[in-house]
């Protein structure tokens, strides 16, 4: 058994789809067989206030929550929330924000979450039918066009740059 | 154990689902993060649960139908145990006939809540065995042990769960099994249920005798878990705080408590000789440390520093170095939540920052009428506290300022714990009168929008009697009641204040989040009636 666990940072503010984004992250890894964990803070987080929540998976993941300076993903929905979440990643990890999004026109505003949900899945060995199936199961049936669609342009997105 | 189901569950689902699988017949409680989500998963799910006026009710309600032969679940905030308290104690002299389980949803770091109170206190001081799962699977493996624990010795059961357990998802794996239903029939045991002194005197002998025994069982490590590898370095710890150990140091020896209350201390204190040194983590208050040192045995602790907050992996880290500071670097913190655009509650906080109201505030959505641009509340404490609160201000103050003292409250607060506030005022009526303001947004929005007995709705959204709370307080004895949109607030606050009298404005508007789902239930609702009567 190995100790490696990929760690994954998603903030942004209440409202913006951060908790629906580790949750499709989360099932998606746990679809694919692995051990999972996910934490959040929310109770307030529908008044806008900031918002986190951690998706770690591996073999076998002990602690729900990311370790500060260990995530190899940071992805964040407001570009303003990435200066106080910056000390989650890892020297070595990557950030995914808002700005990765700015040549591209969304296929619905609020679809942004799944769009960086498309950047990150480029970094990450998990089957594509599984995010598909991942975000389906997360989503109401009416929104699962234009996400599956933002989650293409986020996938594309990588190979271009 | 034949793995039947692999799942993704948070904390609050596998112990909703557990609670289904062992035969729980009915399930109450009061919302408050971050329980609220058990019941609501429970009804989802198929099981019977419902809202209770709060947590007391709820308890009181739990323990009938234990007495009654049915298994019960009872689910709570921490600060929701203080108000069920006074049943809980007596609860664990009374003992059940079938199983009681308490659900108390610890804050620690207070992500929603007005204080971090360590619930563990509430196990030893009421004398009730107290179980810590550490993760989902935990959740659901110690609820069903919760249940034969509980009916195994007639005793109702503490369950523990803390923010990181109730809302983190983590995986269960299980065989499906059931256990099979309790059936309620009515069984009298006079001298066991009715709490007069001569028999109370006879319960509190049996709770310590079942505590004696509980605590027997426990050291068999039934509910604990002992990792011996590298002995130079021992770890004993319980809940959630067990898993930032093993991750903080693999190679550490471990005692993972599950049941906290009565504590194995032979298993305690032979762990303890099985190491060089033996250090203690947990969250918040040191309520192992201290029984642990009380049994004389020798243990290392947390600095008081890390009492504050909740722990991870780091701040493990950090105390195992035997560090007294939690943080190198102090963080930033992040954006605040705000009332949404468009909030009802936000006409009426601009009103009273502009009539300078000295404003004795209560919990929910409207408390964030403290942030700027309104800082439109003077106090907040409890739920509830607002009326008690504003008649002490009014009582004492000099009269220019009495008259300024205005008690705002929500309506699922009033229900919960405004209405014997209301009662007092009529009794004990300041020289100034006073003046109350309920703000019914039709909802209760702060812990994600609920249902209670003034929406008229069940927890499942289904119709129920309404409980009036103009008539209420009509009833009540005030001089004023008057039902106002927040638009027409200021006039009739005005003139509530130049008043000598008892006013009640009751500022009336859906939640913005709500309004919607509101309208959604009422057209089932009705769809449902015009159906049944083509039934008919
Ligand atoms: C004893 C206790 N139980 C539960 C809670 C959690 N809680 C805080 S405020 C609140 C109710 C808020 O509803 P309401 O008064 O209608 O105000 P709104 O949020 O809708 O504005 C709840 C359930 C608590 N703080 N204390
Ligand atoms: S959830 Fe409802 S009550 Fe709470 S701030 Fe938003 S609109 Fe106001």
């Amino acid at each position: 058994m190995n100790d490696i666990v990929t760690n994954v940072v998603f903030a942004g503010l209440g409202g913006q789809g951060v908790l629906k984004a580790s949750d499709i992250m989360a099932e998606a890894a746990f679809e694919s067989g692995f051990d999972v964990k996910k934490a959040e803070i929310h109770g307030m987080s529908q008044r806008g206030g900031s918002v986190t929540s951690d998706v770690r998976f591996g073999e076998r993941v002990y602690s729900p929550m990311a370790p500060v300076g260990g995530a190899d993903f940071l992805v964040v929905l407001s570009e303003d929330q990435i200066e106080i979440n910056q000390h989650y990643l890892a020297p070595s990890g990557k950030l995914l924000s808002e700005n990765d999004l700015r040549d591209v026109k969304l296929p619905h505003p609020k679809s942004g979450n799944v769009a960086l949900l498309g950047i990150l899945s480029t970094y990450l060995n998990l089957d594509e039918s599984i995010w598909l199936d991942a975000i389906r199961a997360n989503l109401p049936e009416k929104i699962h066009a234009v996400n599956l669609e933002a989650f293409a342009l986020g996938r594309s997105l990588n190979g271009a740059r | 154990m034949k793995i039947a189901e692999r799942m993704l569950l948070s904390g609050n689902e596998a112990v909703a689902l557990a609670a289904l699988r062992s035969g729980v017949n009915l399930g109450v409680g009061y919302p408050g993060t971050p329980s609220t989500e058990i019941l609501e998963t429970l009804g989802e799910i198929g099981g019977r649960a419902q809202w209770s006026p709060n947590e007391k009710v709820a308890l009181e309600v739990a323990l009938g139908v234990s007495f009654s032969g049915g298994r019960a679940l009872a689910t709570m905030k921490h600060v929701g145990l203080n108000v069920a308290a006074d049943p809980l104690f007596t609860a664990a002299y009374t003992g059940v006939d079938s199983a009681l389980v308490i659900v108390s949803a610890d804050d620690p770091g207070m992500a929603s809540s007005q204080n971090e109170q360590d619930n563990r206190r509430y196990a030893e001081a009421a004398g009730l065995p107290m179980i810590e799962p550490a993760d989902s699977q935990e959740a659901y493996d110690f609820f069903m042990q919760a249940v034969k624990l509980s009916e195994r010795w007639n005793i109702p059961v503490l369950f523990r769960l803390t923010t990181r357990i109730c809302h983190s998802k983590t995986v269960v794996q299980c065989d499906g099994a059931t256990m099979p239903a309790a059936t309620p029939a009515f069984r009298r045991d006079i001298k066991g249920r009715v709490m007069i002194p001569g028999y109370a005197r006879l319960a509190h002998r049996r709770l310590r005798s079942k505590l004696a025994a509980i605590s027997e069982w426990n050291e068999e490590g039934e509910l604990s878990e002992t990792v011996l590898h590298d002995r130079s370095l021992g770890i004993i710890t319980s809940g959630v705080c067990a898993m930032h150990v093993r991750e903080a140091a693999p190679r550490a020896s471990m005692l993972k408590l599950g049941l906290t209350y009565p504590l194995p201390m032979r298993q305690i204190a032979e762990f303890i000789q099985n190491v060089e040194r033996c250090v203690v983590v947990e969250e918040g208050d040191p309520f192992l440390v201290d029984a642990i040192r009380a049994a004389g045995l020798k243990i290392d602790s947390k600095s008081e520093s890390f009492r504050f907050g909740e722990l991870n992996s780091e701040r493990v880290r950090l105390i195992l170095q035997g560090e007294e500071e939690p943080d190198a670097v102090p963080r930033k913190p992040g954006k605040p939540p705000q009332l949404c655009p468009g909030c009802p509650h936000r006409n009426v906080f601009q009103i009273l920052h502009d009539m300078d109201c000295i404003v004795s505030g209560d919990i929910g959505c409207y408390t964030l009428g403290v942030m700027p641009p309104f800082e439109a509340m003077d106090t907040c404490v409890c739920m509830g506290a607002s009326l008690g609160v504003g008649l002490g201000l009014r009582h004492s103050l000099p009269a220019d300022e009495a008259r300024r003292v205005v008690s705002v409250i929500g309506d699922s607060t009033f229900i919960h714990s405004g209405i014997t506030g209301l009662v007092e005022m009529v009794y004990n009526p300041p020289a100034t009168g006073h003046v109350v303001l309920i703000l019914d947004n039709g909802t209760t929005a702060m812990t994600g929008l609920q249902e209670h007995p003034a929406t008229g709705r069940t927890l499942d959204h289904h119709r129920t009697r309404q409980v009036s709370m103009e008539r209420l307080a009509e009833s009540i004895g005030l001089d004023s009641v008057e039902v106002v949109e927040p638009g027409a607030m200021e006039p009739a606050l005005t003139a509530a204040l130049a008043r000598n009298d008892l006013s009640l404005i009751i500022v009336r508007r859906p939640c913005v989040l709500a309004a919607g789902k509101i309208r959604q239930y009422e057209k089932a609702i009705a769809e449902d009636a015009a159906c049944a009567s083509c039934a008919e």
